[in-house]
């Protein structure tokens, strides 16, 4: 209802341009204008990580983000995880761990499982639980999810 | 059928879920991103007072807001009522029974001026008395919810076998206690939602999340006065079900009442609030539960007591006791049992189908009780267990038939896995300090294969393999995240002999499925799975007449194998299954691989007296849970949870897995965080922030084991997996902690405040 400006963001490295408004966040302007609904709004509020993306690299709530703080800045998004067809490693042991159900929180997992892996190549089982403490999985248990994320991390080993 | 059910190499074998690519790439599409041109958007305004007489309704300053479509009110659509027990309305004209009462409806432009037009409209209303609490809701001369009833009793239930007082009398030991069980919801990370869009010709598309696409056809049907075979019913990707999407909610009703009011089409979605707020719960219950053993620990009688909330609307909560009575009667070897079950009506929100469908509710006070009886009785749980235990081939006294049974095996297998014989010893010594630990069992007998509650529990299947040797797998079968698409191409694929990779399973739109009963009670890998075994064991044999007849040799020489027509006798390759197909197609028959099947499982509906083998198999399991209780604090740490299962013959070990250790972490969320509060019937904790799901890190190791019984009748010996893993969590849990703490919970959760409060009052019973 209030008026929209353009907002120029870098997404999946592309430069892009997209129509915003002041309060909206960045889940908003990728899911809306810029069709980017990998990131998933399962509750709005900060508390189930199913929007999570890539902010500069870090992993962010993009529900929580105003769309207004990341202008000029990268966002990576599920959709440009996998180039050309080919799913990334921590995707690929996703589906190679079954580690998917119903899938809601699987993007918002996949990157925040990207975020650790950048920061921490190793992980134990216990630094993997701890990276994934903030998206909550109702299918899964979280068990296959942390296999995943361990097998991501030995195949990131075997190249690198 | 049962040629064999030796594996050839898809059954068993650990395939990636055939949907996962579409799913890590954020690819698919949910209700939320189900978008149609000129579409609108639609928002309900519910009721703020749960009991009040609705004065008037003024809709005048929501109509004036730029971007509104429609609005409407309960004098608007038609009021036909719905749901188990026809008391419910897609809006509520004249009365409001509860706070998820529909009122109002808007269609707009955009989400947010649907919202906020419902924020516009104002209610007058007249409050009235309610009443919130279900024992208070039973007595004689309560106030009626529903007052041209006679009272608040919605249903009730009976059963028996045997003879109780007989059993009584031959017991050496008698408990009995009463439980009561909590209201949790079932938090699907995907809201719900639903997009509504006429035609032309007035036929309707419906982009749904149901469970149930045929049942939810039929009965929508007569809601909108749209034909059946006017319905159109597609299901976007299912963002989570565990039976939330098993039955119609009002708001299905409301978008395609403003679909037909703006003649465009609506999408309703959900936000997590109103996900908390207006989606079912798990059906309540207050069970009052007696039963007795021999010296030497033999079972003698059982007898059950129960209350249900219905709330002020009948969901599936209300038929819950047709699933709890089945633990009750045959949960272990029971000679004598009686269960009654009473549902009332209250002012509360009301609850639907979820994962176990009352079976967590009736295994809780069971096992809890088996704990109390093994000890009045000196009988280690284990031993008291194991000497109660079915074995394969028994019928029980509801006339269950348990044809293939692990139970006892499932007991003996999580014994030996957990080190229960040295933990329960070494921590039957209460230890120093604030950190206590404890060790405790629990298990469950679930439907392995549906349950036979419609004339038909059945599944259709259309199988083709195409001109390039590719499978195209119709199911009528419904993928809510469980993996079905996959278990039914390995179930084919073994069959056929073509290779999982090759598969194409269809799964989702009534214009092209053949019908299903929709997918619960654990009956798709069972059900579904036979049937499209028997389409895949046609086109096997279609394939191999022709081929055949195109290489000049006899039939029951050749075998297909990897997609290829071979020689039975070397496994020379002679043809593949492509090659076969376009010979058929331009060459000798003018024909195609194109077969049906209809699979009807082989188990009864029950008489009135509910007897009868509801269900072709029954599934098995035993949890044993350690904790470590801090009773300074409360706060209780699962450390290790042993899940040993008997679902037949494993088709996917890996999803199988998935489903154990989903429903474990949904088991212990019921025993010791999830609680959704509700007082004077509202919602007060609406939100993650306080209705706590388990996070990763506080998830224990999961220890899954199987005890791979081969059902006779499961496709290749397989049975049902879906609802068993959350089921006996929640006592294990209990009788872990009065191990660590000698407190004996009955009821649930068990939060760190609660359970330090209790603790500080001392030791014994609650
Ligand atoms: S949608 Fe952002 S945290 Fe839930
Ligand atoms: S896979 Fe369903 S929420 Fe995680």
């Amino acid at each position: 209802m209030s008026s929209t400006a353009d907002l120029d963001l870098v997404v999946n490295g592309e430069r892009v341009t997209a129509p915003a408004r002041p309060g909206d966040t960045l889940l908003d302007v990728l899911r809306g204008p810029l069709g980017l609904t990998g990131a998933k709004a399962g509750c709005r509020e900060g508390e189930c990580g199913a929007c999570t993306v890539l902010l500069d690299g870090l992993a962010v709530n993009a529900c929580l983000t105003l769309a207004w703080t990341c202008a000029g800045r990268e966002v990576v998004t599920v959709e440009g995880l996998s180039r050309d067809g080919v799913l990334s490693p921590v995707q690929r042991a996703f589906v190679d761990a079954w580690a998917v159900q119903c899938g809601f929180c699987t993007p918002g997992m996949v990157l925040q499982a990207t975020a650790l892996l950048a920061r921490n190549p190793d992980p134990t089982p216990e630094e993997a639980r701890r990276g994934i403490e903030g998206n909550l999985c109702r299918c899964t248990g979280y068990g296959r999810i942390v296999e995943a994320i361990r097998a991501a991390a030995a195949a990131g080993r075997a190249n690198p | 059928m049962s040629e064999s059910t030796r594996p050839r190499g898809a059954v068993g074998a650990p395939i990636p879920k055939l949907d996962a690519p579409e799913r890590v790439t954020g690819r698919i599409r949910y209700i939320h991103e189900i978008g149609l041109p000129r579409m609108l958007h639609g928002a309900v305004l519910r009721a703020e007072v749960p009991h009040a007489r609705i004065v008037r309704v003024d809709t005048s300053r929501a109509l004036s807001l730029p971007g509104v479509r429609a609005v409407l009110t309960g004098a608007d659509v038609p009021l036909v009522p719905f749901g188990h027990g026809r008391d419910n309305t897609a809006l509520k004209a004249d009365f409001v029974r509860c706070i998820r009462d529909e009122v109002a409806a808007v269609a707009a432009d955009t989400e947010e001026i649907a919202r906020e037009a419902c924020r516009r409209i104002r209610v007058e209303y007249e409050p009235l008395p309610a009443i919130f609490d279900p024992e208070e809701a039973a007595r004689p001369g309560a106030l009626r919810v529903w007052p041209e009833r006679e009272d608040n009793l919605a249903f009730n239930y009976h059963y028996d076998h045997g003879d109780v007082a007989a059993g009584e009398a031959e017991s050496d030991a008698v408990v009995e206690g009463t439980y009561r069980l909590h209201y949790v919801t079932h938090a699907c990370l995907g809201t719900s939602g639903i997009v509504a869009a006429f035609d032309s010709d007035g036929r309707l598309t419906l982009h749904s999340v149901t469970q149930v696409p045929f049942l939810y056809r039929r009965d929508m049907s007569r809601i909108v006065g749209v034909p059946p075979e006017h319905i159109r019913v597609i299901q976007a990707a299912i963002g989570g079900g565990f039976g939330s999407k098993l039955d119609i909610y009002p708001y299905e009703p409301i978008a395609i009442f403003l679909a037909r009011a703006t003649g465009r089409p609506v999408r309703i979605l959900f936000d997590r609030g109103e996900e908390f707020r207006d989606s079912p719960t798990r059906q309540p219950a207050i069970v009052h539960l007696r039963s007795g053993a021999r010296r030497d620990g033999t079972l003698t009688f059982r007898t059950a007591r129960l209350l249900l909330d219905n709330g002020a609307h009948t969901s599936w909560g209300a038929t819950t006791p047709f699933v709890m009575m089945q633990t009750f009667s045959s949960l272990y070897r029971v000679p004598h049992a009686a269960f009654d079950a009473e549902v009332v009506y209250t002012h509360n929100p009301y609850a639907g189908s979820f994962r176990g469908y009352g079976n967590l509710q009736a295994t809780f006070p069971i096992e809890v009780q088996l704990d109390e009886l093994a000890e009045s009785l000196g009988i280690d749980p284990l031993e008291l267990r194991l000497r109660n235990a079915q074995v394969p081939g028994e019928v029980t006294g509801q006339g269950l038939v348990f044809q293939s049974c692990g139970l006892a095996e499932c007991l003996r297998t999580a014994a030996a896995a957990s080190g229960w014989e040295e933990k329960r010893r070494a921590y039957a010594q209460a230890g120093e300090g604030p950190l206590r630990r404890g060790i405790g069992m629990a298990s469950m007998v679930h439907t392995g294969g549906g349950a036979k509650i419609y004339h038909s529990d059945g599944c259709g299947t259309v199988l083709t393999v195409d001109d390039f040797g590719s499978v195209t797998l119709v199911t009528g079968a419904t993928e809510i995240g469980q993996g079905s698409e996959t278990v039914l191409a390995q179930i084919a694929a073994e069959e056929l002999g073509i290779p999982v990779d090759r598969f194409t399973v269809v799964n989702s739109d009534t214009q092209v499925k053949p019908w299903d009963v929709g997918v619960h009670a654990s009956r798709t890998t069972f059900i579904a799975g036979n049937a499209a075994r028997m389409a895949a064991n046609k086109a096997r044999r279609k394939l191999l007449d022709a081929a055949a007849e195109q290489l000049g040799v006899p039939a029951g020489d050749l075998e297909i194998r990897d997609g290829d027509v071979v020689r039975a006798s070397d496994g020379k390759v002679l043809t593949d299954v492509g090659r076969v197909v376009r010979k058929l197609h331009f060459a000798t028959r003018y024909d195609v691989v194109t077969t049906t099947a209809y699979y009807e499982p082989p188990s009864a509906m029950q008489d009135p007296g509910f007897k009868g083998n509801v269900s072709p198999t029954y599934s098995f399991a035993t949890h044993v849970v350690e904790v470590e209780v801090d009773v300074e604090t409360g706060v209780i740490r699962p450390l290790r949870v042993t899940a040993v299962h008997d679902a037949g013959r494993v088709i996917n070990p890996l999803g199988a897995l998935g489903q154990v250790e989903g429903g474990v972490a949904m088991g212990l969320g019921y025993a010791m965080t999830e609680d959704l509060v509700i007082r004077e019937g509202r919602v007060l904790n609406g939100s993650f922030r306080d209705y706590k799901l388990f996070t990763a890190p506080e998830m224990p190791e999961v220890d899954v084991r199987w005890v791979e019984t081969a059902d006779p009748d499961g496709p290749f010996g397989a049975k049902g997996i879906g609802e068993a893993p959350a089921i006996c969590i929640a006592p294990a849990v209990v009788n872990a902690v009065y191990q660590a703490t000698g407190r004996r919970f009955r009821s649930l959760p068990l939060r760190p405040e609660r359970v330090a409060l209790e603790l500080a009052r001392g030791e014994g019973e609650e």
